[in-house]
């Protein structure tokens, strides 16, 4: 098991920094500079030149490339143009909220998707599959900006039971409070994102339960005498559970990537905000930092179904 | 008194069409069947394939919703789930599969597997429970290097031997196999057939063989029934059906048996295309209007046949004619 999981690390490696070199080629490849919008209109173009100059934006692109690589073997990843401090302080602060967020969002959408997931299949064709079914396909076409915006506006505003900004209520002291103000502020965006996200895992596992509910050997099971409920539990289940597994990797991206919608809409401190600002002002080095962060983070996804997949499934372990 | 008694078992399929998919005809896959089987015997089922006889096994097995007929173990009627229950009924029943690989849940060690029926029926010890596992496994022949194997570690025929483990492993009474052979090579359908021979000398265990091979058949089973088009056409022992023959049906899978004999090929291929001939002029002597089978009737203590009375004692008088 260790052996697989190790193998499965070293080819990390080289996608780690083919990743980080289109990162940067294409960050270099935005039209623009940092300092054309920010200093004084005013301002002599040769003290814009002289500034590029200084730092080292008219070097070679692999020249750049080294300088930015060497810094980020030391933590550093440059100051951000926009709020002149260090990146990895900007998204540390971020990042936690994302993740808090994105994991909230995940056990919730598990926690709704799969029940559901394995009762329609069940039922298949009877009313409750009918009605989960036509739940799935309906929040499924719903774009998830509006219904942030939707979801908002009614909870938030017009019903005013959840905070509409903010990661945290600026008056919470004291171990409990900060913790119950922190999920006061995650719960909304949260239970959105899980309640609209469910069609893929449910759609999935319906089909799996339907297709493994008919095979051999869940015939041989009740034959043996196996009650119905630990047909499900002990051979349905698990078997169906596999694609779902081999996704969960990836659905923690796909959620990363939906925390800008979220974020953008509840102005929630996070990294999907910082990245949507950073684009809108050219802050090259926070943009770099960040998608280099969630490529990364996609390749851990995908990491982490495979080993999850290795576990479930004790074929496909690397020999 | 049988171990089980199947009476008048019919299950039929509804079929659906029009646009608000409403039942207007059903298939009637197992109409009307009776037989009973004794303790300790083997029981052979033969017919042609979509003659039902997988359905009538499953139905005995419990996997088949019944649509009326009865199924007697103990007193009780097993078609309804909660006698099912109440008798432990899958404990003293299980059932062999065809197809060894696919009736095995990929995912699951064959300790697992195997353990399973005895973790459903019988609460033992974990050293107790992988010592009968041991066992088991010793029975059919295999290693205990086999409890951590996965099912497609094996061959086809190591896989079915995992199945006869696997089936009497709680010790039932009754063991349906369902053409537990038919996938496997000659030599290797030996192996498993002596197996399950030996398991019955052992064990004192009744089998309900399931088999359109009618040399297996032979070598198996002490009471047969021919299946044809969800009706029983001919009960008897071994003795009746393969040397007194009555129904046509019967007839045709005994002559499509291959004769090994190189020197009576033309007598065996003049002889089988005969019965066709009486096959093809015949049939509204054989069947009823409907294409469908008679209902039996005795014509030997051990012997019944699914032809009106007059027909059945004229023929069965000619067959004592040949035989004397």
């Amino acid at each position: 098991m260790w052996k697989t999981i190790l193998r499965r690390f070293l080819i990390m490696i080289p996608e780690v920094i083919v990743l980080s070199i289109l990162v940067f080629l294409l960050a270099k490849a935005m039209p623009g500079d940092p300092f054309t919008g920010s200093i004084n209109p005013k301002a002599d173009p040769a003290q814009i030149h002289h500034l590029m100059k200084i730092n080292g934006l008219y070097d070679p692109w692999y020249q750049q490339y080294w300088n930015w690589v060497v810094h980020l073997f030391h933590g550093n990843l440059g100051n951000s143009y926009q709020y002149q401090e260090p990146v990895t302080r900007l998204i540390g602060g971020r990042a936690a909220n994302t993740l808090w967020l994105a994991l909230f969002t995940m056990i919730l959408t598990y926690a709704f998707a799969l029940p559901m997931g394995v009762y329609a299949g069940r039922h298949e064709g009877k009313l409750p599959d009918t009605i989960i079914r036509v739940y799935t396909y309906v929040t499924y076409c719903i774009p998830f900006f509006v219904i942030l915006v939707i979801g908002i506006w009614i909870f938030g505003y017009v019903l005013g039971w959840f905070p509409t900004t903010g990661s945290i209520s600026s008056d919470a002291t004291g171990w409990l409070h900060t913790f119950g103000s922190r999920f006061y502020h995650i719960l909304l965006p949260g239970l959105l994102g899980a309640l609209f996200g469910t069609v893929n895992i449910v759609q999935y596992l319906r089909s799996e339960v339907i297709d493994s509910k008919h095979s051999d050997y869940v015939r041989t099971a009740r034959s043996k005498g196996v009650p119905s409920k630990d047909i499900y539990r002990h051979h349905i289940f698990r078997n169906s559970l596999l694609p779902i597994a081999a996704f969960a990797g990836y659905s923690i991206t796909g959620l990363l990537n939906g925390s800008i919608f979220t974020e953008t809409v509840f102005s929630y401190p996070g990294m999907g905000l910082l990245f949507v600002n950073s684009i809108s002002y050219r802050d090259y080095t926070v943009i770099t930092a960040l998608v280099l962060i969630y490529g990364i983070l996609n390749l851990i996804g995908t990491l982490l179904s495979d080993i999850i997949l290795s576990i479930v499934d004790p074929r496909i372990r690397i020999q | 008194m049988s171990l089980i008694e199947i009476k008048d078992l019919k299950v039929h399929y509804p079929i659906r069409s029009g646009f608000w998919n409403r039942i207007t005809d059903s298939v009637r896959a197992v109409d009307g069947v009776s037989f009973n089987i004794e303790a300790g015997e083997t029981y052979g089922l033969v017919g042609e394939s979509g003659s039902g006889k997988s359905t009538t096994g499953k139905s005995v097995v419990g996997l088949e919703k019944v649509t009326s007929g009865s199924i007697m173990y103990k007193g009780l009627d097993i078609t309804k789930a909660e006698n099912r229950r109440k008798l432990d009924y899958n404990h003293d029943v299980q059932m062999i599969f065809q197809d060894s690989l696919s009736s095995l849940n990929p995912r699951k060690r064959i300790e697992d597997i195997i353990a399973e029926p005895l973790r459903n029926f019988e609460h033992l010890s974990k050293d107790d429970e992988k010592l009968r596992v041991l066992q088991l496994l010793n029975i059919v022949g295999l290693d205990a290097d086999a409890l951590y194997k996965y099912p497609h570690q094996f061959s086809g025929g190591q896989r079915q031997r995992i199945g006869v483990a696997r089936a009497v492993a709680t010790n039932p009474k009754l063991i349906i196999a369902d053409e537990p052979v038919s996938a496997l090579d000659l030599s290797v359908q030996a192996q498993v057939l002596n197996f399950m021979k030996k398991i019955q000398r052992e064990f004192g265990i009744s089998y309900l063989f399931i088999s359109h091979d009618l040399g297996v058949v032979r070598h198996m089973c002490n009471n047969i029934a021919i299946m044809n088009r969800g009706r029983l056409v001919e009960i008897g022992t071994r003795d009746d059906i393969y040397n007194h023959p009555l129904h046509i049906y019967t007839k045709r899978l005994l002559a499509a048996i291959p004769e090994t004999d190189v020197n009576s090929r033309e007598a065996h291929r003049a002889s089988r295309l005969a019965v066709e001939q009486v096959y093809q002029d015949q049939q509204s002597k054989y069947y009823d209007d409907n294409g469908a089978a008679y209902p039996l009737v005795q014509v030997t203590p051990t012997h019944a046949v699914a032809l009106p009375q007059t027909i059945a004692q004229q023929l069965a008088s000619q067959e004592g004619e040949v035989q004397a």
